[in-house]
């Protein structure tokens, strides 16, 4: 079995609406998987279904290749975008609660938060009310409340909301760190530089419907209109048999940028040679769709 | 059922440590023997004797006014300007003059005094001289004293319900006063204890916890375990005023009596020697049914002929179910809206069956077993107040188990309906909604 989380044919309805239509997706174990989607797409839904908050009208979800079910829930972490904590509470007994909540002992669950106290040098916040953190702080103890039962799928909506560049790196780093110890992560965000850099794969969720799903590499694959970036000395005239000019533009004193376009039948190599012959080469690049490109033009096509 | 536990624990634990429940448990049984204290008290202290010189130009009353507790009376001759005059730094509280044609003139009496007159001062001695010019009055016309003691008799009925075919003294009052108190605390504590499940669900819906707490518990498992959590809260509340009240009254009962007893004594004492021996005899016989049948042990005899035990099972079966069926409610309610302001319209409807009950209750109180005390006391929404008036009176049993059943079933129904609301409601954000929209989650499913 190597999805943890398999979803097939999901459909919910909403009274006026359909916020799933047909949805089917796999998460691979000890990847972190990029839900992506626009506003109103349906991923809250998605979650909401996957964490057994509502039930979905058809279709099934296998976990670690078993249908879905209540045991299931202490294997999960959700961290919701819509967040928060008992504000009167103090932050020990808080996590606690919560850990208690997701099955753990009282004992097991006081070991780790040690670990974590340590971690992120909160020793110090054991005894303080919610209320007296800043939202920083209070964002780094619900990050701990969703991992501390160290589940075999973690949910993460929109994890780096509210956190400065330095306390997002940190999150950042043990985001990876939990993927690398086998953990396996959904990762819902609309911030496509995260996905860029955290995601190993995608699923792209547009008006209730699925309409991208891969690997990274496969997408930008998939996305690639065999464009190529040379910057050069002299001046490049077309071949057309072996590429078409797109732009050219001058960057710098002799210095020019064109965007080649590579035409069907010929090779790198051939279209490499070609340029090589007429100019002075300072750069060659293949242009390969961001993410942010590729979510833009999956959405609007 | 774990996680149910977890939560009532944590609902019970996070209110039970709160700096005001610990207060308001205290305090309550405190402010309320502090209250009866000082009454009883200030009663008390306030026997303090006055001194009272009489000047009396009809010698009709010389030596007639028996001192009493409150006052001494000197009587002095002379004229009324040289008596005013003596007065003055005398150290007497109060001054009466008594003229010489007082049977013609009764409102000729003057009472003197450096501050304004005391009104018991004045009433005492108003009633002092009535009383001697109707002696003088019926001795004119040959009756004595005597003869008009015999002829006055105190009537004073005992109440006894015909049931079991045992008779038990009953006591209307006190089944009055203990019925529509405890209707009166379960209608108060309904509506404080369902307040705070309603709050308590609002501040998880408003700070957002409730999401991460429903990917680890059922919304069902959530809402019961708050509702019975603040439950236990208030029984624990009941509990603990009950056994400090008993510890307050006894202690208060023992400290009491003793001054009640002294005061007493000391007041027939020096009533008594004032008295002729036949006069004494009669009084003897009066202290004696007095202190058979003062205030406290009348209280006391008359929650004896009360079912105490049942009364107190009822009430916590009662309060259980009344606040179970309301609170269910109070936490859709909360369920529903975003913030406290837009409660008001679904509190309404809800709070009208618990104000109707305590109006209802004034009403069957005056005739505990009529039609309308009935059909209130089957309705569960009713009947966890109209109930508690009755149960003093005596309910046959039939009709508490039907109630209770009844309750139970109204409960149960309300729970349900609420639990379906609540699921909804509870990740429904930043919409306003409406009754039409409430009754359509009922019916969702998943």
């Amino acid at each position: 079995m190597n999805n943890i989380l398999e979803v097939h044919n999901i459909v919910k309805h909403y009274s006026a609406h359909t916020a799933l239509d047909d949805v089917s997706l796999s998460v691979p174990k000890g990847q972190i998987f990029g839900l992506l989607g626009p506003n109103g797409a349906g991923k809250t839904s998605l979650i909401r279904i996957i964490n057994q908050i509502t039930g979905p009208d058809e279709g099934k979800i296998l976990f670690n290749g078993e249908p879905l079910q209540e045991k299931h829930i202490a294997q999960i972490g959700y961290l919701p975008e819509e967040r928060g904590l008992y504000k009167k509470m103090k932050v020990g007994e808080q996590l606690l609660y919560l850990a208690r909540l997701k099955g753990l002992s009282k004992a097991e669950a006081m070991d780790k938060l040690k670990t974590w106290f340590v971690k992120f040098d909160i020793k110090t916040w054991w005894d303080k009310s919610i209320e007296d953190l800043s939202k920083g702080m209070q964002q780094k103890i619900q990050f701990v409340a969703t991992v501390l039962h160290e589940p075999k799928l973690i949910i993460l909506d929109e994890p780096f909301s509210g956190f400065d560049p330095i306390n997002a790196n940190l999150i950042k780093d043990e985001i990876l760190e939990l993927r690398d110890k086998g953990a396996s992560i959904i990762f819902s965000t609309h911030r496509m530089e995260s996905v860029e850099e955290l995601c190993d794969h995608v699923a792209l969720i547009h008006k209730s419907k699925k309409i991208l799903d891969g690997s990274k590499k496969e997408l930008k694959e998939q996305f690639k209109n065999g464009t190529y970036t040379v910057e050069f000395t002299g001046t490049l005239s077309v071949t057309e048999s072996i590429f078409t000019i797109q732009e050219i533009k001058p960057l710098e004193d002799t210095v020019q940028r064109a965007i080649l376009k590579l035409q069907p039948g010929t090779s790198v190599n051939q279209l490499l040679g070609s340029v090589m012959n007429q100019v002075d080469l300072r750069l060659f690049s293949e242009n390969i769709p961001s993410m942010n490109e590729i979510f833009i033009r999956a959405v609007s096509s | 059922m774990n996680n149910i536990l977890l939560i009532i624990q944590r609902e019970y634990l996070t209110r039970v440590k709160k700096k005001s429940f610990i207060v308001m448990t205290i305090l309550g049984p405190v402010l309320i023997a502090a209250m009866y204290g000082i009454v009883i008290w200030s009663a008390m202290s306030s026997i303090s004797q006055k001194s009272v010189q009489v000047l009396d130009e009809s010698q009709l009353f010389v030596d007639k006014f028996p001192a009493s507790e409150t006052f001494i009376y000197e009587f002095i001759s002379g004229d009324l300007d040289s008596a005013k005059t003596a007065f003055k730094g005398s150290g007497k509280d109060a001054l009466v003059f008594i003229p010489k044609s007082i049977l013609i003139n009764p409102k000729d009496v003057k009472i003197f005094s450096e501050e304004g007159v005391p009104f018991d001062l004045q009433n005492g001695i108003e009633n002092a001289i009535e009383r001697e010019i109707e002696s003088i009055k019926l001795t004119e016309a040959g009756i004595t004293r005597r003869v008009l003691e015999d002829a006055k008799m105190n009537v004073e009925s005992q109440t006894i319900s015909l049931k079991d075919d045992s008779e038990e003294k009953s006591s209307a009052a006190a089944a009055s006063i203990i019925g529509i108190a405890s209707a009166f605390l379960i209608y108060i504590s309904v509506f404080i204890y369902g307040a705070q499940v309603m709050r308590g669900v609002m501040e998880e819906k408003t700070s957002r916890i409730v999401e991460v707490i429903i990917s680890s518990v059922r919304p069902f498992q959530l809402m019961i375990g708050k509702i019975v959590g603040i439950g236990l809260v208030g029984l624990t509340q009941f509990l603990l005023w009950i056994v400090l009240s008993f510890v307050i009254f006894n202690g208060g009962l023992y400290f009491m009596q003793d001054k009640v007893m002294d005061a007493a004594q000391t007041m027939s004492q020096s009533q008594m020697e004032q008295m002729s021996p036949e006069e004494r005899q009669i009084v003897e016989e009066q202290i004696a049914g007095a202190s058979a049948t003062n205030g406290v042990s009348k209280a006391l005899g008359a929650l004896e002929t009360l079912p105490v035990a049942t009364i107190i099972i009822c009430f916590i079966i009662y309060f259980l179910g009344g606040y179970l069926l309301y609170s269910a409610l109070f936490g859709a309610v909360g369920s529903a809206v975003d913030s406290e302001t837009d409660t008001q319209q679904f509190m309404f409807p809800i709070t009208i069956p618990i104000i109707a009950s305590i109006i209802f209750a004034q009403f069957v109180m005056k005739d505990p077993n009529g039609t309308l005390a009935f059909w209130t006391s089957m309705i569960p929404f009713t009947s966890p107040i109209i109930m508690m008036v009755r149960i003093p009176f005596g309910v046959p049993l039939w009709e508490l188990a039907l109630s209770i059943s009844l309750l139970i079933a109204g409960f149960i129904l309300t729970t349900w309906i609420a639990a379906r609301i609540y699921r909804v409601g509870i990740l429904m954000y930043g919409k306003k909604t409406s009754w039409k929209e409430l009754a359509k989650w009922v019916f969702y499913k998943g």
